[in-house]
């Protein structure tokens, strides 16, 4: 690939299985993809259709329930090769993550100081003075008014915004260069989605730090992100520049979501949804798993799973109607 | 500060459950079946002497009187006479509170030590052998009466291998360890399979929690995780649980502490009710009510240093 050298992270192959009552549930089915410095990766899908768990498998949280296989590479090295005690030294450091939840992230039993400077004692060398001067410099970075002042402060007495705030703050105390982040805005206020989001961006550009986004919703992709992966049922099926996916979508599923963003319709237009739900991991069709709700499915898509294509330099899909098919991503 | 102000509005809160249970030991006492003058006097007492009797305790007074009487005599330490021991009921007591406070401690303490870490070591292991294994020897030591697991720990420990005595209290620090090591493991092993299996929960619970992940994410260690992320918010419900039953423990002590011959609270409260000494179980059942009641406040205040969201709204 052209772009290997400027890769932060490279995803290949991951699949994160879980075993529930004699049961295999793949809710990552072998997706690769890659991460280049700086830039905002969107992670799209709907609920279930494993973004959460890829994030978590690829800083080694979803080992504890589930198995995970593939190789994620960071600076040319496996991490799921790496022990638990290993990641530790890269997860907060190298590679932080924030969660959807500013409710019930943050410890409501620890100030929000000490949750800060946990983080820098893990990673940095600092003195518990330095640590505390850091502390308030974050806060004050993520925008919280009076920071010095707050350090002492739970978590509680925080507004929702706030509590994000303090959350990425936390998260960016060791200046990562990869910032995962879970759905951040969903359980905010629209108006502080799209600050804690303005934010984000400005402190990635600052900091030249990547981020990989996970979101449902599209408007958030077409306002954040540099390039898009579409998931479905554990599988992406497609990826490109945000541009490009967003113009020109190549997959139904794609399509569908474009869809039913409301944008320039007309009042009490009834929204457009994809039609019926996404299948469950136990029991997920033998071929592609969009197409009970595809419409434009037809035999070969029950019974073989498409491949992730190149389209052109900008966009891969993974359907068996393609226009231009061209050539397999390379795993 | 607030945390004051919290001690001090939960100390107010007191004074009516004492009032409360003024109330209740005192009609309880006179419902009662029986006459105390005749529990005082001998077989031989002529009506006489029993009016007598009755006049010097005031049973002869309004209903009302009597109360009032009650009240200020507790009040102000005087709890009267113990029909049984010829003492005053308050120094009676006073004698006999370090004993029970020593027992009751002592199970409390030896029940963290059996039941947190197990309760740790059964929630990592969530399902597994070990899990299993500790969950079923605590059912058994759940279903079990107190009364029967602290026969065979006497018939074992102390009878046939001599390594504890069968009963008394000592007299030095150590000879209290010694002594009331098998009352307070009785006591122990049953109020540890209740904790266990709460902590057990709540640490499976709290590790779930988006916050632990977090912490994890963070890349803390695993004993910072466990210590301070996990185990602070695990104990939060355990303390409420733990609390409780050392009410219950108290009153448990009337069966540990005859069974085990500890000259304790309990044990004087059994002999009272058998003698019929009113004094003595008013005053006994008022120092019960005061300990519990300072054991839920202790309970509180963990709480509230556990919790900041308790201290602060």
């Amino acid at each position: 690939m052209s772009n290997q050298q400027k890769s932060l992270l490279q995803v290949r192959d991951l699949t994160t299985t879980f075993h529930s009552k004699g049961r295999v549930l793949r809710a990552v089915d072998g997706i690769s993809f890659d991460v280049r410095a700086g830039e905002v990766l969107g992670l799209v899908g709907e609920s279930g259709s494993g973004k959460s768990i890829t994030l978590r498998s690829i800083i080694g949280l979803a080992r504890d329930y589930g198995t995970v296989e593939g190789k994620v590479y960071w600076k040319g090295e496996d991490l799921l090769a790496r022990s638990e005690t290993q990641l530790r030294s890269i997860r907060g450091s190298q590679i932080s993550m924030i969660f959807q939840e500013p409710m019930t992230s943050l410890n409501p039993l620890l100030t929000v100081g000490l949750q800060i400077e946990e983080n820098l004692k893990a990673h940095t060398e600092l003195e518990r003075a330095a640590r505390k001067a850091r502390a308030i410099e974050l806060l004050d970075m993520v925008g919280i008014p009076s920071a010095a002042s707050r350090l002492k402060d739970f978590p509680h007495q925080f507004s929702g915004g706030m509590r994000q705030r303090v959350m990425i703050a936390i998260a960016l105390a060791s200046n990562p260069k990869l910032l995962l982040a879970d759905e951040p805005t969903t359980a905010l206020d629209v108006t502080i989605q799209d600050q804690i989001l303005q934010l984000l961006l400005s402190l990635a550009k600052d900091l030249n730090m990547a981020i990989v986004l996970v979101t449902h919703d599209l408007g958030v992709v077409a306002q954040t992100c540099d390039r898009v992966a579409v998931m479905y049922a554990g599988r992406l099926v497609e990826t490109g520049s945000v541009r490009d996916v967003l113009k020109r979508p190549q997959h139904p599923y794609t399509l569908g979501l474009l869809k039913s963003v409301p944008e320039n319709i007309p009042p009490r237009t009834p929204l457009y949804s994809v039609p019926g739900t996404p299948p469950a991991l136990d029991a997920l069709p033998q071929g592609c798993a969009f197409a009970p709700r595809c419409l434009k499915a037809e035999d070969v898509c029950m019974k073989s799973k498409p491949p992730l294509l190149v389209i052109d330099e900008g966009i891969s899909s993974a359907c068996h109607f393609l226009e231009v098919a061209r050539e397999e991503v390379p795993a | 500060m607030s945390s004051l102000s919290y001690l001090v509005s939960r100390l107010l809160q007191i004074i009516p459950t004492f009032l409360l249970v003024m109330v209740v030991i005192f009609l309880l006492v006179r419902m009662l079946p029986g006459d105390p003058a005749i529990a005082m006097a001998d077989a031989k007492a002529t009506e006489a002497q029993l009016e007598l009797i009755r006049q010097k305790l005031g049973l002869n007074e309004p209903f009302f009187m009597q109360f009032f009487y009650f009240v200020k005599n507790t009040l102000s330490g005087d709890m009267g006479t113990s029909i049984l021991l010829k003492a005053p009921v308050l120094d009676v007591i006073i004698e006999r509170i370090p004993v029970t406070a020593f027992l009751t401690l002592y199970a409390v303490g030896l029940s963290i030590l059996i039941a947190g870490p197990l309760a740790f070591v059964a929630a990592l292991n969530k399902n597994g052998m070990l899990d299993i294994a500790i969950r079923s020897s605590f059912q058994v030591g759940l279903s079990t009466p107190v009364f029967y697991i602290g026969l065979l720990l006497l018939t074992f420990l102390a009878a046939s291998l001599r390594l504890f005595p069968v009963g008394g209290y000592g007299t030095t620090f150590l000879e209290h360890l010694h002594h009331l090591m098998l009352p307070a493991l009785t006591v122990a092993l049953y109020t540890s399979a209740i904790i266990m299996r709460n902590l057990r929960s709540a640490v499976i619970e709290v590790l779930d929690a988006e916050y632990v992940q977090f912490a994890r994410s963070k890349g803390l260690s695993r004993s910072v995780v466990l210590g301070r992320h996990v185990l602070r918010n695990a104990l939060i419900s355990t303390v409420t649980l733990l609390g409780l039953s050392i009410g219950a423990l108290m009153s448990g002590t009337l069966v540990t502490e005859t069974v085990f011959a500890v000259p304790g609270l309990g044990r004087l409260m059994l002999e009272a009710i058998f003698a019929r000494d009113y004094p003595l179980i008013q005053g006994l059942t008022l120092t019960f009510a005061v300990m519990v009641s300072l054991v839920f406040l202790f309970t509180d205040m963990v709480q509230a240093w556990l919790d900041p969201r308790l201290r602060l709204s």
